[in-house]
């Protein structure tokens, strides 16, 4: 485990929570309603969620969208910048590989 | 007068405000669904936070700024994409909906007067190990802490140059990490000089210096240490970061040998400052300098009718940003802009002068590459790549650089190793993105809707 979502009750801008459900290759990711895909993702302790050419993993750097390396692929659309789509509850998510196949 | 904003950060915002008191009709766009920009980011609406002020400090100031936004000649569109600007047409293209999503809707604009507040980008020099899961921007730390409330880690040490690190480090504290150290590349000796010679002249900030003092309070009630010229110099892990080495640099930032130090942490953060985002004045055919908007006193910039406030035409923080932003509002929409409010942003932008001077990049950086050290990040292309090939006589010129060794060729477009990368091997960076923003293909199959003016 990595990252995570800072507890509510120890929360002190006094949040109201609604709970969302994603998945990520078809394996389930719980958040709540207003997060980004990249903090979901982090936040259920993943780091990495894409691959580069040379099979390395990626997951968040810049969280404003200016870096790319957090792209994933939403409910088929490929491509997404997880740091700039809020989650919506039932969003599939896929893991983006731009390994080169030989 | 349609006066059209892009960005509705601090500058933004004023502009917005002051285009109004001047009388035009004003549509303010930007990306994200909420106002504010990096600066003042906010919590999403559906969190429902009943007292965002904790978090958010100056939260009663940027509550009055944003309520312009809700003025009657003002149209706040939210979640929309500038993707592109005719600069034959001064059209401005839109795309409205979710971030990078298909099927959003496409409009254009063809304002009186644009303003440009685009803003900018964390500044992330590389070192060996930077492109592994765990090691962050300054700002995805604060993005994620400040606006969702998500910790990157349990351990997480803070590094680089600039004040920013503190407000991170602040997130960070807040949403329960620990945050092991904040190291400031530069020594102490350069940090106090910038900011100490002439302080009268910094009268613009003097919240400022209540901000630093509420940062130095938390950072010791956290036992948190702030250590200068110290700084990252590797970080390391096979699938994730799981160490960090640190390493006391000289005022050039050259390693000190011998005074290495490993950290154990599962997060990294790490930002050198801010590089600026002018894709749309380049499409527009702005001049730039350096990377940064050339503006007039007026915030006008080389090309009639497109103005530019805030961090593209120069690092200098939210309050210079805003002070621009007023001066670009009141005379994009054809008013003379009051002296006094030349006066403030001419005494707001004394702070980006004494940013630059206390916290400088060290040129000695660079010794702490290695031939393997990744420089550009989508293509993976190495510092031993970069060099060979800038040496190449056969093919020289950054073109022949970028078409060699593909640095810069990658999804981000050149955005994080444009600067890097003209600093190793010489030649100017170039910001010409005709495409601003990712649009897809069938978007751009689609007709464009809303209003041909």
């Amino acid at each position: 485990m990595s990252g995570w979502l800072l507890p509510r009750d120890r929360d002190p801008v006094g949040r109201a929570d609604r709970p969302i459900r994603i998945t990520v290759d078809g394996e389930p990711v719980t958040g709540i309603e207003g997060q980004s895909v990249a903090g979901m993702l982090l936040a259920a302790g993943r780091t990495s969620w894409r691959t580069t050419r040379s099979g390395a993993p990626r997951g968040v750097f810049c969280g404003i969208g200016a870096c790319f390396d957090c792209l994933l692929t939403v409910n088929d659309v490929p491509d997404v910048r997880a740091c700039r789509r809020p989650a919506v509850d039932g969003d599939e998510i896929r893991t983006q590989s731009r390994e080169e196949t030989t | 007068m349609n006066v059209v904003i892009v960005g509705a950060g601090p500058a933004g915002l004023a502009a917005a405000e002051h285009a109004l008191r001047a009388g035009a009709r004003v549509t303010v766009l930007d990306q994200a669904e909420t106002p504010g920009g990096q600066y003042h980011r906010m919590l999403p609406e559906a969190y429902a936070a009943k007292r965002p002020d904790r978090i958010q400090h100056g939260r009663a100031e940027f509550d009055r700024r944003r309520r312009v936004l809700a003025h009657p000649r003002c149209r706040w569109w939210p979640g929309s994409t500038v993707w592109a600007f005719d600069r034959a047409e001064k059209r401005v293209h839109i795309l409205r909906g979710p971030s990078d999503g298909s099927g959003r809707e496409r409009l254009t604009l063809v304002p009186d007067a644009l303003i440009l507040a685009t803003g900018a980008h964390d500044r992330t020099l590389p070192f060996p190990g930077w492109e592994l899961p765990g090691v962050y921007t300054a700002g995805a730390a604060q993005a994620l802490a400040k606006g969702e409330r998500v910790a990157i880690g349990e351990r997480v040490l803070v590094a680089g140059a600039g004040p920013f690190l503190l407000p991170v480090a602040e997130s960070l504290l807040g949403v329960g990490a620990e945050v092991v150290a904040v190291l400031e590349a530069n020594p102490l000796a350069t940090v106090r000089k910038g900011w100490s010679s002439r302080p009268w002249r910094l009268a613009a900030h003097a919240g400022k210096a209540g901000e630093l003092v509420r940062y130095a309070a938390t950072l010791a009630r956290h036992r948190v240490p702030y250590l200068t010229g110290r700084a990252v110099i590797e970080a390391r892990g096979a699938d994730r970061v799981r160490e960090v080495v640190t390493a006391r640099v000289r005022a050039d930032w050259s390693v000190v040998p011998g005074t290495e130090r490993a950290y154990e942490v599962d997060a990294v953060c790490v930002g050198h400052g801010f590089s600026p985002q002018p894709e749309l004045a380049v499409a527009a055919g702005c001049v730039l300098d350096d990377g940064f908007v050339r503006v007039d006193t007026a915030q006008q910039t080389t090309v009639d009718g497109v103005f530019a406030a805030g961090e593209i035409t120069g690092i200098g923080g939210a309050v210079t940003a805003a002070a621009e932003g007023a001066v670009a509002g009141h005379a994009a929409a054809g008013g003379t802009p009051d002296p006094a409010l030349l006066r403030a942003r001419d005494r707001a932008r004394a702070f980006a002068g004494r940013l630059a001077a206390a916290h400088p990049i060290g040129p000695a950086w660079q010794s702490w590459l290695r031939d393997d050290t990744i420089v550009c990040r989508c293509e993976e292309t190495t510092y031993g790549e970069l060099t060979r090939a800038a040496e190449d006589e056969s093919c020289p010129g950054p073109h022949a650089l970028k078409l060699g060794t593909r640095a810069g060729l990658g999804p981000c477009q050149g955005r994080i190793c444009g600067p890097t990368v003209s600093e190793l091997c010489g030649g100017a960076e170039r910001h010409h993105r005709p495409i601003v923003q990712p649009i897809r293909l069938g978007e751009l199959a689609a007709p464009t809707e809303g209003e041909p003016e």
